[in-house]
């Protein structure tokens, strides 16, 4: 259903879409890449000239990089073994016949929409907090000493929280995808005689797989990115120290901005490698 | 799932999707009853659960003291004004890939939705320095245009599915009848694809609503939306637990209505179709 | 007005060549059919003709004008489409209005002529329906009455009775040829059922992989096909093609003929064989008579009374200045 006239038409039409967007990438892009390459301390003396590839070194070798490497790490780990854990679990479960079944969804769900600050604030006073929080309440309860949660078990607490808020996420795209198996093929493995946890382990989770290839994915994505969370729990003290947010301190906090692209660049590269993966998928789908 | 199931197998599930339903939702119900306490029940040991007086005291509080209607406003015309522009940019591009398709219209949408991909924190002072030369820091334009682009694949995608689904021969059918491009679009596409438009709108309202990497670092006073308010509470004088409560009522409320509409949506908006 | 010309015009997909240079002149008022087996090119021709497609090289006059360049909207054509392509979200008094409400006409004049639409289409109780609301029949009408009120100097319809049951096509062909009567336009008509072509056409067109392979009036191509590509398309039950020693005796390649053409007999004959399969209409019986030397069954068609039956040996006579003759190219010989 093409003319000339709706193909130049159509090209007009994308333009807009496409102009924004390539802008929207390539100057801030060409920008980092540029002050990575700099020395550059916008509060103490601004553009100090061309330095090689001093900040990629600097950044690397800095005594916070590994750590915040490793805490990155663990975040993004912890909360991709709970949510997928619990979220096939939970979608099976869901699955399931039973009263109120969209009720119950909806009270799943819901955490997904609540915004980050809200979630970390509420999970940070309200349940951690050593003296009111409901924790501490509940510890004492059991004459327990309650614990500084978000600083003795600072990584544990923004996992929970982290998790609390993706779990719906998760949960929902497994559900989804279960409720595609065909149920006979369930059936078919029942009369064939196979047990509960073999038809799970042979027929639910293979049909599972990509679902969960596609969560894992999309969340690593969004949680490397993760930074409200420390932002308003911990600003990033007490071993909390992400990359990104490692870099957002080298920015905003500290102005080295020159150090602070460096490590853009290498958050950069980072996400691009999980895109590479999850865009292939994508990209398989867009066929069919 | 034609099987008939015993009830007593359907009891036991019901029970405990329940108790884990509201375990998860726990934390989000602790918060609307604590912001109906005053501020000593808020952190009475034991907690109390519904025998308090309840007040609504505290939102009053919220509102007068922080201006709360202001961050609110803000919210609205951010998130509102974000989705729209992007509808507006969106429709045409996604009318063309839908309807002219071409050799590259697949990888222009993987491209788009690659975008969406790149960490924030990576291009923060790029932005940052362009927001201050444009004198856009801490303005609602500011922040609308880059929530915008942020969402703009999602938009542009979601739109393209929707689109596909409408046969090309009802466009062709308004082409022969005379009508130009713009009344194509305005007269026969955008009102059969109103369902599929709603949803977009609806799931890019949330994920705008709830956006916390720019509008923390964009924003100072003037422009700050719900997000940048809330995370004022993270260094409190006194007690707030209460207060605290009923501004992230409010915060949340509007946004958990309409997101229980818009679950479908989510799935294939944030998947990009992948999983169905 | 309504006369289309084609010159030369060609169209490919990319590498592929869909219509190869191909020439057709169509006058006013008449009712052309294109007809061919489904993916010959005939949608791609109506299109190429209404301006949805470009044409690759060669040029499109209307009226005397040249239109290659000309958008849909401005050919002064009206399509109805395979899938009637109603507007979903619009009454059917909307859907018929809308090419008038594009033109800019006033509200009392569109519902002037909306209404006279429906009067000769029988809509009048259906104005205020939603498409969804109709049956394929009604469907079918609100999309030429979509059509026939902005007085297009040419209707293009491109399949549009095959999503009806048979009875209702029988219907709606009628209805159709009534409209060409009534108002007297040029009408181009798309479908792969040589039935429909047939009864329907002034003028049939037969394409075979975007080749014209004739043109001509329904009982010129029933009489003379210039190839056998037509002789076996046009024409039901198809005419039964011989080779071998039955053509060599006509000094032809090959030679065709009809079912209708064939006397059978129980006791004399040309050819002798014995029936297979034997349908009885009622009014015709068809018999399937396998003849010794020849692959395929031949097809007879026969009064509705006679009485044969499977296995009966039976003979046949063509009538011989019925006889089709082709060389060994397939082009008739005359
Ligand atoms: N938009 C297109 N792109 C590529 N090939 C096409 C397109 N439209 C039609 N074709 C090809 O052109 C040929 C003719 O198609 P069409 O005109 O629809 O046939 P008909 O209507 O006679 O069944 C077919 O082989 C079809 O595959
Ligand atoms: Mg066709």
């Amino acid at each position: 259903m093409a003319t000339q006239h709706s193909r130049s038409a159509a090209r007009i039409m994308m333009a807009p879409a496409v102009i924004l967007l390539l802008g929207w990438m390539l100057i801030p892009l060409t920008m980092t890449l540029v002050f990575s390459f700099k020395r550059y301390l916008p509060l103490r003396g601004g553009d100090l000239g061309w330095i090689g590839f001093d900040n990629y070194v600097r950044f690397v070798s800095s005594s916070a990089f590994w750590p915040s490497v490793q805490t990155t790490l663990i975040i993004v780990g912890g909360v991709l073994v709970i949510t997928i854990v619990f979220g096939i679990l939970l979608s099976i479960l869901l699955d399931q016949p039973m009263w109120g079944q969209g009720v119950v969804r909806i009270l799943v769900i819901a955490p997904f929409f609540v915004m980050p600050t809200v979630s970390a604030l509420v999970w940070k006073n309200m349940f951690m907090d050593p003296v009111n929080g409901l924790f501490a309440h509940l510890w004492k309860a059991f004459g327990a000493q309650p614990i500084e949660w978000l600083s003795d078990a600072s990584l544990f607490s923004i996992i929970l929280i982290v998790s609390w808020q993706w779990l719906p996420f998760a949960t929902l795209i497994l559900l989804t995808a279960i409720q595609s198996l065909d149920s006979e093929q369930l059936e078919a493995a029942e009369m064939d005689g196979a047990p509960p946890l073999s038809r799970f382990a042979y027929i639910t989770l293979p049909h599972l797989s990509r679902a969960i290839t596609i969560v894992l994915l999309i969340q690593t994505i969004f949680l490397l990115a993760i930074f409200a969370e420390i932002f308003v729990t911990t600003s990033g003290a007490f071993g909390t120290r992400t990359l990104t947010y490692l870099i957002y301190q080298r920015v905003l906090e500290s102005q080295n901005v020159g150090l602070g692209s460096a490590g853009g660049v290498y958050a950069i590269i980072l996400a691009n490698i999980v895109a590479i993966f999850l865009m292939r998928i994508v990209g398989k789908n867009l066929d069919t | 799932m034609a099987r008939a199931v015993t009830t007593r197998r359907k009891t036991i599930n019901t029970v405990a999707a329940w108790a884990i339903g509201l375990l998860i939702f726990f934390p989000i119900l602790w918060t609307i009853l604590t912001s109906f306490k005053t501020e000593a029940q808020a952190i009475n040991d034991p907690p109390l659960f519904l025998f308090f007086d309840w007040t609504l005291e505290n939102y009053a509080v919220v509102q007068e003291r922080s201006d709360y209607m202001r961050f609110l406003w803000n919210s609205v015309i951010i998130a509102g004004g974000s989705t729209i522009l992007g509808l507006i940019i969106a429709v045409p591009a996604a009318w063309s890939m839908a309807f002219v398709p071409s050799k590259r219209t697949k990888d222009i949408l993987m491209w788009m939705l690659s975008t969406k991909m790149l960490p924030a924190v990576g291009v923060l002072y790029p932005i940052y320095l362009l927001f201050i030369e444009l004198g856009l820091l801490d303005t609602r334009i500011g922040l609308t245009i880059v929530l915008m682009l942020i969402n703009l694949p999602i938009i542009v995608w979601m739109l393209y599915t929707y689109f596909k689904e409408i046969p090309g021969e009802i466009l062709e059918a308004a082409r022969m009848d005379g009508a130009t491009l713009k009344e194509e679009i305005l007269y026969i596409l955008t009102p059969m694809a109103i369902p599929g438009i709603a949803s977009t709108l609806l799931l890019n309202v949330i994920l705008a609503w709830n956006e916390a990497f720019w509008t923390l670092n964009l924003t100072a006073a003037k422009a700050a939306p719900l997000t940048a308010f809330i995370a004022s509470y993270s260094s409190p004088e006194g007690l707030f637990y209460a207060k605290l409560s009923a501004a992230s009522t409010m915060a949340i409320a509007p946004i958990l209505i309409l997101g229980w509409f818009s679950q479908k949506q989510l799935v294939r908006g944030l998947t990009f179709g992948a999983v169905k | 007005m309504g006369q289309i010309t084609l010159n030369q015009i060609t169209k490919s997909f990319g590498d592929v060549q869909v219509i190869p240079p191909l020439d057709l002149r169509i006058d006013d008022g008449e009712f052309v059919v294109f007809v061919g087996p489904s993916g010959c090119g005939k949608s791609t021709l109506l299109r190429l003709i209404a301006g949805l497609e470009d044409i690759t090289s060669g040029v499109i006059d209307i009226d005397g004008k040249d239109a290659t360049e000309v958008p849909p909207a401005k050919r002064g054509l009206a399509m109805v489409f395979q899938s009637y392509a109603l507007y979903p979200h619009m009454s059917v008094r909307k859907n018929i209005a809308f090419p008038l409400r594009m033109a800019g006409l006033d509200k009392a004049e569109q519902d002037k002529k909306v209404n006279a639409a429906a009067k000769v289409l029988n809509l009048t109780d259906y104005l205020e329906r939603r498409p969804g609301q109709l049956s394929g029949g009604q469907r079918q009408r609100v999309a030429i009455g979509r059509a026939i009120v902005r007085e297009p100097s040419a209707f293009l319809f491109d399949e549009p009775l095959s999503n009806l049951d048979a009875a209702l096509r029988v219907n709606m062909r009628l209805e159709i040829s009534e409209l060409h009567q009534t108002l007297k336009t040029t009408m181009i008509y798309v479908t792969h059922d040589q039935v429909e072509a047939m009864t329907m056409a002034d003028k049939i067109v037969v394409l075979q992989a975007g080749v014209i392979e004739q043109v001509g009036s329904p009982l010129e191509l029933y009489h003379t096909p210039r190839n056998r590509f037509v002789a076996g398309f046009i024409g039901s039950p198809k005419m039964n093609f011989m080779m071998g020693a039955f053509s060599a005796e006509y000094d032809a390649a090959t030679i065709g003929i009809r079912p209708e053409h064939i006397s059978v007999s129980h006791t004399e004959g040309k050819w002798s064989g014995k029936v297979g399969v034997s349908e009885h209409l009622g009014s015709d019986t068809f018999l399937y008579v396998d003849v010794d030397g020849l692959d395929d069954p031949v097809t007879v068609r026969s009064t509705g009374e006679v009485a044969f039956r499977h296995g009966d040996t039976v003979h046949l006579t063509p009538d011989a200045d019925k006889i089709h003759r082709f060389d060994n190219q397939g082009l008739r010989i005359a």
